[in-house]
């Protein structure tokens, strides 16, 4: 090989390795900076990726979740009027009316730090401390009965707490219903064994704006 | 329900419905009597035949005709703590084509409408990357744009009829969507700047608005027909629609779309976040609950009639007209039956047929006045058939909130009123 052709992919390399901003062909965009992406990268994971160093214990949390959280989410997470439920709700998943708190339903502890942290308080999103979030997330979990009122909650012990219903998650198993093989129409008539009756309406069903839905009917 | 005076008796009382039913169609719509030598709409002149209107400088940004005031987004105010974190609704049964005007898209927010200010706006792609980037809005608007026609529905659209017919109006019962066509960047071209790493599987995006929306979205579908787009039907986005920059999964329930996009972050796994959690995992009678249930299946509605827009033109020729779309690719036929789902016939598609987008269909007979019981169903490009509401009752229980695709029933009265009906 030539001493230019060799300096010439020494080159190349140097470029595509020291400078892999070029890896993009339009050139677009400028590097983020460390501490920019230090102020926005705030996700976390269940397996702890993420985590902010910190710790605090449910005596804390309930000292913050009282004074900041417990207006809208009630002082033992029951919910005031529609705002969510955040504890309770055991063994509630195959009843006629689930209730879907942190306990009963969430299947990862990290998504209680994550959300709380990046949005809660409402209205006033990302104005916790990481020790504050700790805090309440320990408290959280001591309303959820799931740990003891002396538990404190740290980066380091994070991860061992599992939440009850972690295994109940399955994947998309869509589509549930039938499929038309090519060239095969659906059911065109007779579909139905005799006269179609109307079997509710929403006039019986219907529901008024008063305010004393359950709220398991409710959308978010 | 503030904003819509002559509409929310509707929810409570069956009486006052008929009279906002014909208060809004029967006097601009019914047959008017005909006196003496003729109908004084031709008899007599017109103000508007006579005088002079508005002047080019008089509406700068145009509205609609002020005998369209009705046709406006209306939201449920029981559905939610607080409008603030809460949905609005599509007046489907006022709109007509594919295209869902950019002022009546619904809305649903986390933390209110974001006002962002677009010179402040950056983009941010880190994590598993050559190199973490930033991009203006303006750095955006140089690389190479698509244009794309494509649904959005919440997954949560018709969420509320699981137990049974509840909402008597398709803007309430099917109004969580629209179909816009975007303006907008591959994503795939956006994270090919910043050079993905062989060991990223992830995408999640991250919105600016208070709620700071997260969602994981798999690497495959973010390289494969998603767009970050910045014009929604020609013009800039709505506030409300994310601007100055949202994120557009085709085909995909409408919470992945993040809205006021400033961040994509790569990584190997997904981040469990709480909309993938707590919300949007669909729970089944036996305590399971599905997760990552991304794609939304075909579905159709008739729009007209429906029980805002009732059939005030007694028998004779009739226009039974209602939208169809599925997430997994064009809509192939579009049946209607005026018997409960006893017989079919097919409606006719009128309008383009784009992947991922409303159809617009058809149905015109000639109604003998007697009352209807009237369904559609969807079938799409993969032979997958809009199931009905006791299908996915079966397979599902009445408690997974989401994905509720099953077929609707109106019943159309002899009187031309129309019910949200169950049937058997
Ligand atoms: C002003 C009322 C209000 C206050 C105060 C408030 N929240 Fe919330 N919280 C909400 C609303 C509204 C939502 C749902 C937001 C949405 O729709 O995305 C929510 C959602 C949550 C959720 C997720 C619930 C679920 O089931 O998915 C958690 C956890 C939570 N809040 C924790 C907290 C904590 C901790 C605090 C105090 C630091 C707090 N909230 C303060 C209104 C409030």
């Amino acid at each position: 090989m030539s001493k230019y052709l060799r300096i010439a992919i020494m080159a190349w390399t140097a470029i595509f390795i020291v400078t892999p901003a070029l890896a993009g062909k339009f050139n677009l965009g400028r590097g983020a900076t460390e501490a920019e992406v230090a102020a926005w990268d705030i996700d976390v994971r269940p397996d702890g990726k993420g985590l902010p160093d910190g710790k605090g214990t449910v005596a804390e949390g309930e000292v913050i979740y009282t004074e900041k959280c417990a207006s809208c989410h009630g002082v033992f997470g029951e919910g005031i009027d529609r705002w969510p439920v955040l504890a309770g709700g055991h063994d509630s998943l195959k009843s006629e009316r689930p209730v879907k708190t942190i306990g009963s339903y969430w299947p990862f502890l990290s998504t209680v730090f994550d959300y709380v942290n990046r949005a809660m308080p409402f209205g006033q999103a990302g104005s916790l401390e990481a020790d504050e979030v700790y805090a309440i997330t320990a408290y959280l979990l001591n309303l959820n009965d799931l740990v003891d009122s002396e538990f404190e909650l740290s980066k380091q012990n994070f991860v061992k707490i599992r939440l009850p219903n972690e295994t109940n998650f399955i994947a998309d198993t869509r589509p549930d219903t039938p499929i038309i093989a090519e060239g095969e129409e659906p059911c065109m008539t007779g579909c139905k064994p005799g006269p179609v009756k109307v079997t509710g309406t929403a006039r019986v069903l219907d529901v008024t704006p008063a305010g004393d839905k359950d709220k398991s009917d409710s959308l978010d | 329900m503030s904003d819509d005076a002559i509409y929310p008796k509707t929810m409570t009382s069956r009486r006052s419905f008929l009279g906002a039913g014909l208060a809004l169609g029967g006097a601009a719509l019914a047959k008017p009597a005909l006196a003496g030598d003729g109908e004084a709409a031709i008899l007599e002149k017109q103000d508007w035949t006579q005088y002079l209107g508005d002047g080019v400088d008089a509406r700068p940004y145009g509205h609609p005709s002020e005998f369209e005031k009705n046709v406006v987004r209306r939201n449920v105010s029981w559905l939610t703590a607080d409008p603030i974190s809460s949905v609005n609704f599509t007046p489907l049964h006022d709109l007509d084509g594919i295209i869902t005007p950019n002022g009546l898209c619904f809305e649903r927010h986390h933390a209110g409408i974001a006002e962002v200010d677009p010179a402040q706006h950056r983009l941010m792609i880190n994590g598993l990357v050559e190199k973490p980037l930033v991009f203006t809005m303006a750095d955006i608007m140089r690389f190479p744009r698509e244009n794309r026609i494509y649904f959005l529905e919440c997954a949560a659209n018709s969420g509320m009829e699981w137990r049974g017919a509840q909402l008597n109006g398709c803007q309430f019962t099917h109004g969580m969507i629209h179909n816009v066509m975007y303006t907008g960047v591959p994503l795939k071209l956006l994270l090919q700047e910043a050079g993905v790493k062989t060991n990223g599987k992830w995408v999640m995006p991250e919105g600016a608005d208070a709620s700071v929306m997260t969602r994981s979205v798999p690497l495959g579908k973010a390289m494969q027909d998603c767009l970050v787009a910045f014009k929604m039907n020609g013009e800039a986005l709505r506030p409300e629609q994310g601007y100055p920059l949202r994120l557009v999964v085709p085909g995909w329930e409408g919470n992945m779309w993040v809205k006021w996009l400033r961040r994509l972050e790569i990584g190997d796994e997904p981040w469990h976040h709480r909309e993938e959690t707590s919300k949007y995992t669909d729970l089944l009678e036996n305590g399971k609950a599905r997760r990552f249930t991304w794609e939304m299946d075909a579905k159709s509605v008739i729009t007209n009639p429906s029980p805002q827009a009732p059939l005030l033109h007694k028998k004779g020729q009739t226009v039974i007209t209602g939208v169809a779309w599925s997430g997994r690719g064009t809509i192939d036929r579009v049946d209607v039956s005026i018997d409960g789902g006893r017989n079919w016939k097919t409606a006719r598609i009128d309008g383009p047929s784009f992947d991922k987008s409303m159809h617009r269909f058809y149905y015109d007979f000639d109604w003998d006045g007697s009352p209807l019981l009237l369904q559609s169903r969807a079938m799409d490009s993969t032979g997958y058939v809009q199931p009905t509401k006791k299908q996915l009752r079966v397979e599902r229980g009445t408690n997974s909130i989401y994905h509720n695709n099953g077929i609707q029933t109106w019943h159309v009265k002899a009187n031309g009123e129309v019910e949200n009906v169950e049937v058997s």
